[in-house]
């Protein structure tokens, strides 16, 4: 949940640089293991990640986002260690991945990651079936337990009736559920998605984020998720880590980002971000009153709902709200003028 | 030496808008000036700069002929020596090849020589016309079908049966081993960067080296029969399809490479189910270039014992018996476009995918073709042990054209002969001998001293050096006159080829339908063997370089029509537009935009029709050139390796120094008119 320190981490990258160019390596290295930008472009690298630090928490959405090319398709590709990092440390459940052996990394990839990818990277030669069966038909399950796995899948994404169809007979929104079924068909721990709505149409793509948040809801997966888009990062995340130029200038909840923005960068961002739509109650709430207001509380709302949510339950000028935790217990109260103060800014 | 004096300055690189006289000038003046007094002054003093002493000469052809007596005497890696190796190559092609002989032509035998009898029958010309038929309706629908069926039922009609299906036999053989053959070193070529950087200029060498030098080293060590024709196609169709292999591959999306890795494949699990599927389409072009290499190799391989269609035209060539020789060349067009339009219709369906049919459904209900195919051959082969008509197509039924076509050329000769006599001498007399003698008389040294320094000012020094050594060597081991002369018929049928295909280009490049017909046309040219392309010259000039050049320009006038017609059919329409606005004349519009601006696609069209006319040219050797095409032919009928391995490779520099050369002018010239590449 947003703001808690949990302390369970599931991913964790310490320093991870990805520089690009001949030398790369021994360049990081005589310079004490950090370039500059400077002195990188002097050297001719490309710094696609530089010093990254980060952790994602078991069954947050951890949202990347940054504009194009500021590394974050690299960052992704570090974790999973399909770019091998030029430094650094990337831990997966407390395991360094770095020093992982190549079969144990195979081991890992097939069983507790999946990823879904912007151009979806189907297989042209195999049915829906075929593609969301293939990374079981990889390990060497057997034909009939992988299709069984594959056809649910299938109805999980709502492709019901068209196992046998091809790639090329599919709408793009439709590929990119393949991709999606494809890359949960193995039940990872952690599932990593490449801009996976980008490539979409924008209607498509809101049905696409609708879907992606009941999926959520269901699985309740640790995920990793790039986005160039801010509006995507701020439906979507739990957490969102802003990147520029290879480097990770703010982590934190949407709310935190769009009421103390790190830099003149997160910023810009944030400036055409609906405020009452990311700010949560939680923080406008003042604490309960010793005695209770004339007339009562309206009624009670959860500390997680957004403003703009529960503007419509103010009727009158002085009504105040009551807010209640998770366990229904009251907490503190939400005052009109406040809220209204922040409707005004959107 | 002046011409090539050493201290060059700098070429001027990026600076296009100097002054108008520039050092380059003055330098290229007092080359020329230099050139020009060697030849005409230089003989008497300095005749080793016109003839390359013999003494002097690099003995490359002693050396290979020793290299390849040791290979074959000698030569062992440990376990195994090298004829072992070549014999144990021989036996895994022979074995394959002789199933697929009997099952298309001699039927299965027992015993030996004359006294072999037949236990079984091979396939039926019914059956295997109707699986052809039956593979372009589920290729192509309908209209392949009749297609393919004509085609197949042609060689039957006209008597070419057997040999038709002696040639396919070779082809069945080598086209699987090619393709599997270029398909792995592609792979290894795109797994390994390292390997691929040693494989692309042997895969240059291989493509520009004539046809004719490949059979000599092979007939030496395989001898002359079928096995030696088809080691020779795979060979042959080995660049190509390792190069369609390696750009099919890399044209595989990143990320689908990265899904590979992501769910786990082990690197066969990515190459083979990852890698090769998603790059199927480009390697089935691949495929179909293979069959049609495999096809041309396999007529010329005649000369190596090939047999079938291509020994029929060999044969009627040496005998000079036009009308046996289109006969067969006639079937050998049915053949190539029956393949082609086959293999390029698999292709395409290879990107369709069915829907399968229901699993419960019966075996002939799931394969509907197969079962037919079985159903037909079992059919034919017991009722054609009554019915003989059924197994084998009569005698009775085959037409022959050959007294037709003798018929035709006599008619020709009678009525037309002063005429074709007139147009040949008047273009041998005064074209093509003078031109002739002008190349045979100009000094090897400066020539090689205008070539580096050609070199040096489009490419920079290291081209220079490049074109220029390659000269150098072709002088050194001795090719010099031949290679002169190879250059005088490639030149003279390259200039005819253009005074042909330009205006063919330019009067149908922007009419469509035209333009269509055309294109038509020369695919379909294009696919056929360069065998097949001597016989209506041989029948309207006889033998000589007239003949040949003929050939040649038939052969080699595609490219220079097709990528004339596509730079005219791409000149930015806005250029038009205002040149249009600007009041210009078509005429104006042709001359000062849409040629102008299609120049750089004209020269490469020009580049390639050189490539074709030299690889043409080596071929046109059968109707008596005395060029390098002659030595490698020479060279083949002694089985001497290092003569025709010399000869053949002089070609491919020949070829190399074009190309190159032709090359870097096209990019200068683009990047002067701002196009990009
Ligand atoms: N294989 C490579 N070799 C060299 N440079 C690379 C390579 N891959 C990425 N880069 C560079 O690294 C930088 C980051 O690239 P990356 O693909 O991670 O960006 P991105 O944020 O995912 O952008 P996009 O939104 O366009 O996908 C870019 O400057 C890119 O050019
Ligand atoms: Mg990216």
């Amino acid at each position: 949940m947003p703001g808690e320190a949990s302390s369970n981490v599931k991913l964790q990258c310490r320093a991870v640089w990805k520089l690009f160019g001949a030398g790369a390596a021994a360049a990081l290295a005589t310079a004490g293991g950090k370039l500059s930008g400077e002195a990188l472009a002097e050297a001719g690298l490309i710094g696609a990640v530089r010093d990254a630090n980060l952790e994602v928490r078991d069954g947050e959405i951890f949202v990347i986002m940054g504009l194009s090319g500021s590394g974050k398709s690299t960052l992704v590709r570090c974790m999973s260690r399909l770019v091998e990092p030029t430094s650094g440390e990337i831990f997966f459940n407390g395991e360094n991945l770095l020093s992982a052996p190549p079969a144990r990394m195979i081991e890992i990839r097939r069983h507790q990651m999946g990823m879904v990818f912007q151009h979806f990277a189907l297989l042209p030669h195999l049915s829906v079936l075929g593609n969301v069966a293939f990374p079981l038909e990889v390990q060497g399950v057997g034909r009939q337990a992988r299709e069984d796995r594959a056809r649910k899948m299938v109805e999980l994404v709502g492709l019901e009736g068209r196992e046998e169809f091809f790639p090329s007979e599919l709408s793009g929104g439709q590929q990119q559920r393949v991709g999606i079924a494809r890359s949960l068909s193995v039940e990872p721990e952690i599932w990593f998605l490449d801009e996976p709505f980008s490539a979409l149409d924008p209607l498509i793509r809101r049905e696409m984020q609708d879907e992606f948040i009941r999926l959520q809801n269901v699985l309740k997966k640790t995920i990793v998720f790039i986005t160039h888009d801010f509006d995507e990062a701020i439906r979507l995340a739990d957490r969102i880590a802003i990147m520029k130029d290879g480097m990770i200038v703010q982590v934190g909840t949407p709310e935190e980002l769009v009421t103390a923005p790190a830099d003149d960068y997160v910023a810009e961002f944030t400036q055409n971000v609906i405020k009452a739509k990311v700010i949560r109650v939680a923080s406008l709430m003042k604490p309960m009153p010793k005695r209770a207001p004339t007339g009562g509380y309206l009624s009670d709302i959860g500390m997680t709902s957004a403003i703009a949510d529960v503007a419509p339950l103010f009727q009158s000028a002085n009504s105040v709200l009551r807010v209640v935790d998770d366990a229904g217990q009251p907490v503190g109260c939400l005052k009109r003028e406040d809220v209204v103060q922040i409707m005004m800014q959107a | 030496m002046s011409v090539s004096s050493p201290s060059l300055p700098k070429p001027e690189g990026k600076r296009r808008a100097g002054p108008r006289w520039t050092h380059w000038h003055a330098i290229w003046v007092a080359a020329v000036l230099a050139f020009v007094l060697l030849w005409l002054f230089g003989k008497p003093f300095a005749g080793w700069a016109f003839k390359y002493p013999r003494g002097e000469q690099l003995p490359f052809r002693r050396l290979i002929g020793e290299f390849m007596k040791w290979l074959v005497d000698e030569a062992s890696f440990g376990l195994f020596s090298f004829t072992e190796l070549t014999r144990f190559i021989a036996a895994v092609i022979d074995f394959p090849y002789r199933i697929a002989l009997s099952l298309l032509s001699t039927g299965f035998l027992q015993g030996q020589g004359s006294d072999a009898v037949q236990i079984l029958p091979p396939v039926s010309w019914i059956a295997v016309i109707a699986m052809f038929t039956m593979l372009g309706f589920y290729a192509g629908g309908r209209r392949l079908a009749l297609v393919v069926g004509l085609c197949f039922g042609f060689l039957a009609l006209f008597g070419q049966w057997n040999n038709a299906m002696i040639t396919l036999a070779s082809i069945l053989i080598a086209v699987p081993l090619g393709v599997v053959g270029g398909l792995v070193l592609g792979i290894a070529g795109y797994r390994w960067p390292m390997f691929a950087v040693f494989l692309k200029p042997v895969l240059d060498l291989m493509q520009t080296v004539p046809v004719f030098a490949y059979l000599v080293p092979i007939l030496f060590l395989f001898g002359f029969g079928p096995t030696a024709a088809v080691v020779a196609t795979i060979i042959y169709a080995l660049p190509p399809m390792t190069r369609i292999s390696m750009l099919a591959l890399g044209q595989v999306p990143g990320e689908v490479h990265d899904l590979g890795r992501m769910v786990g494949c082990t690197s066969r699990q990515m190459t083979w189910r990852v890698l090769v599927p998603s790059a199927m389409h480009g390697l089935m072009v691949g495929v179909n270039q293979v069959i049609m290499l495999a096809l041309n190799m396999v007529i010329i391989a005649s000369m190596i014992g090939a047999g079938g269609l291509g020994f029929e035209v060999l044969a009627a060539l040496r005998r000079l018996d036009i009308g046996k020789g289109l006969e067969a060349g006639l079937a050998i067009v049915a053949l190539a476009i029956a393949l082609d339009r086959l293999s390029q219709a698999l292709a395409r369906r290879a990107q369709k995918h069915e829907h399968k049919t229901a699993a419960n459904a019966g075996f002939v209900a799931r394969n509907p073709y197969t079962s037919a195919s079985v159903a037909l051959i079992v059919f034919t082969g017991i009722v054609g042990l009554a019915i003989p008509a059924l197994q084998t197509y009569p005698e009775a039924w085959q037409v022959s054209t050959g007294t037709f076509w003798g018929e035709v050329v006599r008619w020709i000769n009678v009525n037309f002969f002063d005429q074709l006599e007139a147009v040949k001498n008047a273009l041998l007399l005064n074209v093509m001998i003078p031109f002739k003698r002008f190349l045979l008389g100009l000094p090897w040294l400066g020539v090689t001293g205008l070539l580096l320094l050609t070199g040096y000012s489009l490419g920079g020094l290291r081209l220079g050096l490049l074109v220029a050594t390659l000269a150098y060597l072709i002088a050194a081991t001795g090719q010099w006159e031949k290679a002169m002369i190879t250059v005088y018929l490639c030149g003279i049928s390259v200039i005819l080829a253009c005074i042909l295909g330009f205006p063919i280009a330019i009067l149908t490049a922007e009419r469509a339908r035209l333009w269509n017909w055309v294109q038509v046309i020369i695919d379909t040219l294009q696919t056929l063997p360069s065998f097949v392309y001597l016989m209506p010259a041989v029948m309207l000039f006889r033998v000589g370089d007239f003949t040949a050049t003929i050939a040649v320009v038939a052969y080699a006038v595609a490219p220079a029509i097709r990528y004339t017609a596509h730079g005219l059919r791409h000149v930015d329409p806005q250029l038009i537009e205002a040149g249009t606005a600007a009041g210009c004349t078509p005429w104006q519009l042709l001359t000062k935009i849409k040629l102008k601006l299609a120049l750089p696609e004209i020269i490469l069209g020009i580049n390639q029709t050189i490539m074709l006319a030299l690889s043409m040219l080596v071929i046109t050797a059968l109707v008596g050139t005395r060029d390098l095409g002659q030595e490698v032919y020479i060279a083949l009928t002694k089985a001497d390796t290092g003569r025709g391995l010399v000869a053949g490779i002089s070609v491919a520099f020949i070829a190399i120094i074009a190309d190159r050369l032709i090359s870097a002018g096209a990019d200068r010239l683009r990047a002067r008119l701002g196009l990009k590449h």
